[in-house]
């Protein structure tokens, strides 16, 4: 282990840049949340993301009054910007899952860097996605009836739905996130407690930390439930995405019945939520000057991982047009015809620059390391994952077995307001978590300097 | 450093956490409770009505038969409320100076209805159809009650859609002959008093209900369970 960190270390960039002790991870970053004052920029992104979120709100509000009418759904196409954007939010944020759970299994300990704000990226994501499928519904105050629970009507939900299975799948999935991030708090809430000189903020600090005193006993059971519940974790970076998918791949519309679908929707959620990792990571780290814990080491791993997850998909992509030839079905051919000739072939070919071809570019080391480029690289896959989402959904149901049936598209102005304002609700809640929470673990960094090896190795002997 | 809390602390946050869950879950249990109460479905609530009708007077005191006045009940998917002129037919008779009759005389001159309360009253979304229930040997006094023991209408079941489907998921339970379906006093076959279908005598309601459902040609459970049949 150590020596395998020691050769890593030289031949690429490290997890940590060196110079650094315990007390200096400590202070710097305790002291974005405890002394550093909001800066005019912080103000100003917040008020935008803020006032997006407010829009999402009159969105929201409006279609209480008005119905999902005001949306651009009708038939054929039933399924619009609504379960678009819910595939898209929930796959965003499997990545914090595979990153907090999946990784920490792995022992690869340069996670620890990036694990906190990708969990808090999980959660406000999963928000996000959840919003959707109850707008959707048509009467959000009934969205109850969507549990099984002891009822009058003496029926139960249809057990047999992949919907359903969605319900129990998105509410595990977001109540162990939770969990699992407030879990990797405590110990900082303790440091912040501690260190925090206005009572009330102590106060507050104190009553999270849970009692936290950094005791031996402390940490060994502390050590032990992280660890179970990074198991529990582990199953649903596979499993969320799996049943989001036989929300399609259980129906019988050309484009959605293949089996393909499980492996191919997980491998776009990671790889769409590394691309949101990225996007978020590089302003943050420069903007708060934590350069030294999310190095490139960290940008050029998670570039790896996208181009990786990216392969699948491309693979995916590749079996659904073979799929379409050489089944012979006529339907199946029809489609592939369809998205690359059809009405929304410029979304297709878009999508296939976004996905495919651009992500291509990470091969190359010179913008593996460049955090424009990733950033920018990133900014194409997370608008080309929201095409796939919308090329699955639209139009494979705008054009399926009888023509007298066919239909387009057209989402209103209170789709994009919904969907934007989402977007506004995810920024605004990262502004606040960035300046309320330690964005960086305190304790798990501590773990990766050279100082915390030595003492293991002395421990160990 | 000093204690930012004091020891108590220890034991509320206890308290507060795990009390949290039997909250919630009496919080469930009361949202449950409430759901079905009368406060809700109104099931055994006495409503006002223009005219203190009795059900039991007119029905086991005088014998009139529901359909005197119930009159498409059989052939409607409702049941029909009297028109006043029905009221008239006795009462241009008898007590024709009571007091608690000049609601009923006042309409009959006037020619405007008497406004009763519903008592028995579905959601608009719900569709239902009396003459089916009635042709396939659904007595009266299955879902209505003992009408016949009400001085004051009230109704008598939840009409919750779990009561709905205790009797569509086994018809069997419940079907009798068609001739008893206005029978207020109907008892359920047993050994001592068995009840006669076509010359063959039945003991318990399992087998009755059983051989009225292929006698009335009831459509299966599959079918009158589902959604569309009350939900169209």
């Amino acid at each position: 282990m150590s020596d395998e960190y020691k050769m890593t270390a030289t031949t690429t960039a490290p997890v940590i840049e060196p110079g650094h002790t315990f007390a200096s991870v400590t202070d710097k970053i305790s002291s974005i949340v405890l002394t550093r004052p909001a800066s005019n920029g912080w103000f100003l992104g917040f008020g935008i993301a803020f006032l997006a979120t407010m829009m999402l709100l009159y969105a929201i509000g409006y279609l209480f009054i008005r119905g999902v009418g005001i949306w651009g759904i009708t038939i054929p196409i039933g399924w619009g910007f609504a379960i678009v954007n819910f595939v898209w939010w929930i796959g965003i944020g499997h990545a914090g899952t595979l990153i907090s759970a999946i990784l920490l299994l792995l022992r690869q300990s340069w996670r620890n860097s990036i694990n906190r704000f990708a969990e808090a990226m999980t959660l406000f994501a999963v928000s996000c996605a959840g919003l959707f499928p109850l707008l959707h519904v048509g009467r959000p105050w009934l969205a109850y009836w969507l549990f099984p629970y002891p009822s009058t009507m003496g029926v139960w939900p249809q057990f047999r739905s992949p919907l359903m299975w969605d319900v129990f799948a998105v509410s595990t999935y977001a109540t162990i996130s939770l969990l699992f991030w407030f879990m990797g708090l405590i110990p900082d809430f303790g440091t912040l407690r501690d260190r925090a000189t206005n009572p009330w903020i102590r106060l507050v600090y104190g009553m999270l930390a849970m009692g936290w005193r950094g005791s031996a006993r402390h940490w060994h059971r502390y050590e032990t439930a992280y660890l179970l519940l990074a198991g529990l974790a582990t199953p649903l970076v596979l499993s969320v995405h799996t049943v989001v998918s036989f929300d399609f791949a259980v129906g019988i519309v050309p484009g959605w019945h293949t089996t393909i679908f499980p492996p191919y929707f997980v491998a776009g959620a990671i790889y769409s939520g590394f691309a949101m990792v990225l996007m978020l990571a590089i302003p943050i780290r420069k903007i708060y000057g934590l350069e030294d814990f999310i190095t490139s080491r960290h940008l050029q791993n998670s570039a790896k991982v996208m181009l990786a997850t990216g392969l699948i998909v491309a693979y995916g992509y590749g079996i659904e047009a073979f799929m379409g030839w050489y089944s012979g079905e006529s339907y199946d051919a029809f489609l592939l015809w369809n998205r690359l000739h059809g009405p929304y072939a410029p979304w297709y070919w878009s999508l296939l620059a976004c996905n495919i071809f651009i992500p291509q570019l990470l091969w190359i080391r010179k913008l593996r390391t460049s955090p424009l480029a990733l950033f920018l690289i990133s900014f194409v896959i997370l608008i080309g994952m929201w095409l796939e989402r919308f090329i699955i959904v639209v139009v494979s149901l705008s054009r399926d077995f009888l023509n007298s049936s066919w239909g387009q598209y057209y989402p209103t102005r209170w789709d994009w307001m919904t969907y934007f304002g989402t977007i506004g609700m995810f920024l605004a809640a990262m502004f606040l978590f960035c300046r309320l929470l330690p964005m960086i673990s305190i304790f798990e960094m501590r773990t990766l300097l050279p100082q915390a090896e030595g003492k293991a190795a002395e421990a160990a002997e | 450093m000093p204690q930012i809390f004091h020891r108590s602390t220890n034991t509320l946050s206890r308290v507060t956490i795990f009390g949290a869950v039997f909250l919630v879950a009496a919080l469930g249990w009361v949202g449950y409770e409430v759901q079905g109460s009368p406060y809700l479905t109104y099931a055994g609530v006495r409503k006002p009505q223009p005219v203190p009708f009795s059900h039991q007077h007119h029905v086991s005191g005088l014998g009139i038969d529901c359909r005197y006045c119930h009159t498409s009940v059989e052939v409607s998917s409702f049941a029909g409320i009297p028109p006043t002129k029905t009221c008239m037919n006795c009462h241009s008779q008898i007590w024709t100076n009571a007091d608690m009759l000049e609601p009923v005389r006042a309409s009959y001159r006037s020619g405007e209805s008497l406004q009763w309360t519903r008592v028995n009253t579905l959601p608009d979304f719900v569709f239902f159809n009396h003459s089916i229930h009635v042709t396939k040997g659904v007595g009266c006094n299955t879902c209505h009650g003992p009408v016949d023991q009400m001085p004051l209408m009230y109704q008598q079941e939840s009409l919750q859609m779990e009561w709905c489907l205790n009797c569509h998921r086994a018809p069997e339970k419940y079907l009798r002959p068609r001739d008893q379906v206005f029978n207020m006093r109907y008892e359920e076959p047993s050994t001592t008093k068995p009840v006669v279908v076509d010359g063959t005598s039945f003991t318990d309601q399992e087998t009755l209900g059983s051989a009225l459902l292929k006698k009335y040609e009831v459509r299966s459970v599959h079918d009158i369970t589902s959604c569309n049949t009350c939900h169209r």
